[in-house]
């Protein structure tokens, strides 16, 4: 049996609420949030915080491969899977791809991943997505930032991969340019009419067929959709009842590209029970529909946290200068503060556990634990008595903190905390995600892989202490 | 085995430049302004120097920034750098090229102009390294100290600010009455407590000067000393203490001591035979870059017990009439802050205060002055403390 052995999302913190943009241009926009990527967040780090919340009760040494599936990859030319995998802390010797350019890249990597899970691998699959659309055009109301993630295999599997159909077509109603960063789209009417209730339907159909599964059979059809209304139109007309059509997260996240039918899948999987079928509906150049079968594993798995965790926990004060502000959409003065140098590269290479598995070290002399690693013991000055000591996962609290006004931030003012993990190890970093009002001595926080500042176009990741939920 | 060096060396000038937003001079001007009044001080010429300690944070390169700038002809140039501890570091490697016998005459001389740099705060030059580490700002660093000291001796934030507020209060007081200070006016304890915050809970008013400045030293043995003046400023002991980095890392550390200032300074007191730093030190300036700083310096360097300091504070031990005047030049807060330059003016306040040039700031009789000098964060750094007075023994 292959299928899905676990599954994970994560959705960011900040919401815009769609009203403030109809109060910035005046125009008509649909109710509810958007999910919003922090000013340090993108496809890799929220892909990252997914993936964690998917394999927190999992054995990541078992992992034989790692695909990312976005449109919205920070680098053109420089893996994001590779990243994603130092931050779950897999063996070097397994496979990394990226599956790109197109909105149905994430069903694309799960159809990867049940093909390697067929050879006997294991496969993280990650989607995430960052996705702009142009200020004041209706993409920009229409989408939202998030992640989710599933681990693939043939072991303790969850939700058995039964069967699935893809439609291929170079169909052309989205696309965004190599040196673009607004998604551009032909007329709305050929879009749906011509492509997507199309190609969908013939996903579905040729899955239905091949399966001999009616639409009735069915718990929930994750099908993505670019708002609610279309959603609602093909699935009636397929033949599935509103009550089966898996909820598109339009209200509370927005359309997540990419990641939208696989944030949904993670959802429809949290309320799932032995037996139900669940067919999994993706768009672009065509359509995937694949079905899965839970079993009675799923009482047996739990995400750290969930996409219902990360939908709940929310800040929706965000305005909608913040939003431009952090998608660096206006210019906003610089501040008075020296130029960022870029990270050294081979430093990065030498320092991957520590950036990425968030490792540090333990004497196996007097058992301090300490980070970063070093050689030499700060308890007792032993030389090379260190073993690896992974601090990702630790309770943590906060020892002392200050609220820091003068540092340079696309969301001031910067929490600067001490933070003590349980069973020993210090960290002095950024606290985000947090009212400055709400930090205090003692406060639980756990880590959040982060993107810290980009020089020289280095991107440059590690971690930062969030809020424990 | 090493005795120290106490009274083996002997300054014989000081000099130092009025520190503040010098934006009319550059760093030849400074430290001609203060190599004038040195060796005019000490009655030598420059060319009687044999070799110079030249400290500096940020302002100039190797020993040439100094040499081409001085026209010093072909003579040793060192140039040190030891963060915010480099004015006083490089006063102590002075007084060994003296005490080593390899020369006879020497100059001590930090200098710095940060107000060319057009920040706000300091720039500071980091290593190639991954970079991941915040990059946090000065005061970040210090502001963590109030709310752990706080916490650890039952203050409330209230009471914190206050105990904050009343020694930024005092050393306004004592800058208004220094010519050479960058901020020359008192300031309201209401005034200080309301500034705006900028690590909280330090307000703006709870931060020293960025300066421009330069301060100077001339050294000599001190059995060489009296051909020079007949009233030398010994040197009994100087210290400085580097950090393992084990307070950022360590959980037992819990930000409400700078154990570098302890370990400098009890090597001093050793060294100069201190065996009670309240009652035996007639003045100290410290190293007061936030007013938090201030605080855990009065508790390391046994000034007062631990968990006591912010009563001494509060009750005016510390005030230019009180039992020991701290920061009576005005401190770093008041005085400013030109790095490199900030070590050897803490010494020139001794120097003033021992030869009765300190005007109204003028203290009865002072024996014994201290200087404590920090370059780093209270969980890491390098701290001097040198010790100072005006009669051998």
């Amino acid at each position: 049996m292959v299928g899905i052995i676990g599954f994970g999302a994560y959705v960011p913190f900040n919401r815009l609420n769609r009203a403030h943009i109809k109060d910035t241009f005046g125009a008509p926009v649909p109710k509810g949030e958007k999910a919003v990527a922090n000013y340090d967040e993108d496809s890799i780090t929220m892909g990252a915080m997914a993936a964690l919340d998917c394999s927190a009760n999992l054995d990541t040494k078992s992992i034989d491969a790692v695909y990312f599936a976005t449109t919205t990859a920070p680098y053109k030319e420089k893996q994001s899977a590779a990243t994603i995998a130092g931050v779950l802390d897999t063996r070097l010797d397994i496979r990394t791809a990226d599956f790109c350019d197109s909105l149905r890249a994430g069903s694309s990597a799960i159809l990867a991943g049940v093909d390697a899970a067929m050879q006997g691998l294991n496969t993280m699959v990650v989607a995430g997505e960052c996705r702009l659309g142009y200020s004041a055009g209706s993409y920009e109301n229409h989408f939202g930032d998030g992640a989710a993630a599933f681990l693939i295999g043939n072991n303790h599997v969850i939700a058995e991969y039964i069967d699935s159909c893809s439609i291929s077509i170079d169909f052309h109603d989205l696309w965004r340019a190599d040196d673009e960063r607004f998604v551009h789209s032909w007329e709305e009417r050929f879009c749906i009419n011509q492509g997507y209730n199309q190609f969908v339907s013939d996903s579905v159909q040729g899955v239905l067929k091949k399966t001999g599964l009616t639409p009735g059979d069915f718990s929930k059809i994750v099908l993505y959709g670019v708002t609610p209304r279309y959603q609602g139109q093909i699935a009636a007309k397929l033949g599935f009842a509103p009550a089966q059509i898996q909820d598109s997260l339009y209200n509370q996240v927005g359309n997540t590209g990419t990641a939208n039918a696989p944030m949904m899948l993670a959802a429809a999987l949290e309320e799932a029970k032995p037996n139900d079928y669940i067919m999994l509906v993706s768009y672009g150049e065509g359509s995937d529909a694949i079905v899965f079968k839970v079993s009675d594993e799923i009482a047996n798995f739990f995400p750290a946290c969930g996409l219902k965790g990360y939908i709940e926990n929310k800040k929706v004060t965000m305005n909608y200068g913040k939003y431009l502000r952090w998608r660096e959409l206006i210019e906003t003065e610089p501040a008075k503060r020296p130029v960022q140098k870029r990270s050294s590269l081979p430093d990065m290479y030498r320092n991957r556990k520590k950036n990425l598995g968030f490792y540090g070290v333990v004497c196996k002399n007097c058992g301090t634990v300490q980070f970063p690693p070093s050689r030499i013991c700060i308890e007792c000055r032993t030389i090379d008595q260190m073993e690896d000591y992974r601090l990702y996962g630790k309770p943590a609290r906060v020892a002392t903190f200050t609220v820091d006004y003068l540092a340079e931030s696309l969301d001031p003012p910067t929490i600067v905390a001490v933070v003590d993990f349980e069973g020993g190890g210090r960290l002095i970093c950024y606290l985000v995600d947090c009212d400055p009002d709400e930090v205090k001595v003692g406060m639980e926080v756990k880590m959040s892989f982060r993107h810290i500042f980009t020089v020289d176009s280095i991107r440059t990741y590690f971690w930062k202490a969030v809020p424990k939920l | 085995m090493a005795i120290g060096i106490k009274d083996r060396a002997a300054v014989i000038g000081m000099g130092c430049t009025k520190f503040g937003e010098r934006y009319d001079r550059n760093l030849e001007d400074l430290m001609i302004e203060a190599i004038d009044e040195c060796l005019e001080d000490a009655g030598i010429e420059f060319n009687d120097i044999d070799a110079f300690w030249f400290g500096t944070f940020t302002s100039g390169m190797a020993g040439l920034a100094f040499s081409n700038r001085m026209k010093s002809h072909y003579k040793p140039v060192t140039r040190l750098e030891n963060m915010c501890c480099t004015g006083l570091d490089s006063f102590r490697n002075a007084c060994y090229g003296v005490v080593a016998g390899a020369y006879d005459v020497v100059m001590a001389i930090g200098a710095e102009k940060l107000k060319d740099g057009g920040y706000s705060g300091l720039e500071v030059p980091t290593e190639d390294s991954d970079r991941t580490l915040p990059d946090l700002t000065a005061p970040s660093r210090f502001a963590f100290v109030a709310p752990a000291y706080a916490h650890k001796y039952g203050l409330d934030m209230q009471q914190m600010k206050e105990v904050m507020a009343r020694i930024a209060w005092k050393n306004h007081k004592n800058g208004a009455l220094n010519p050479k200070a960058q901020y020359r006016a008192e300031v309201s304890m209401e005034s200080i407590l309301k500034s705006p915050i900028i690590c909280s809970p330090m307000g703006v008013m709870d931060c020293s000067g960025v300066s421009d400045g330069a301060a100077c030293a001339i050294i000599t043995r001190t059995e060489d000393a009296k051909k020079y003046r007949k009233d030398p400023m010994y040197v009994k002991g100087i210290q400085i203490a580097a950090g393992p980095g084990h307070s950022e890392k360590h959980q037992s550390y819990d930000f409400t001591t700078a154990f570098e200032t302890y370990y400098a300074g009890q090597a001093a007191y050793r060294e100069a035979g201190i065996t009670n730093p309240r009652e035996q030190i007639s003045l100290a300036e410290v190293h007061d870059c936030f007013t938090p700083t201030e605080l855990i310096i009065y508790e390391d360097l046994q000034f007062s017990e631990r968990g006591q300091g912010w009563k001494d504070a509060m009750n005016g031990f510390f005030d230019l009439d009180g039992g020991l005047p701290v920061n009576p030049d005005g401190g770093l807060k008041s005085f400013g802050h030109p790095i490199g330059a900030s070590g050897i003016r803490m010494l020139y306040e001794s120097w003033l205060q021992f030869h009765g040039r300190a005007g109204k700031r003028q203290l009865e009789n002072p024996r014994i002055g201290l200087a404590q000098n920090l370059g780093g964060q209270p969980y890491s750094c390098v701290v001097g403390v040198g010790i100072v007075g005006n009669e051998l023994g």
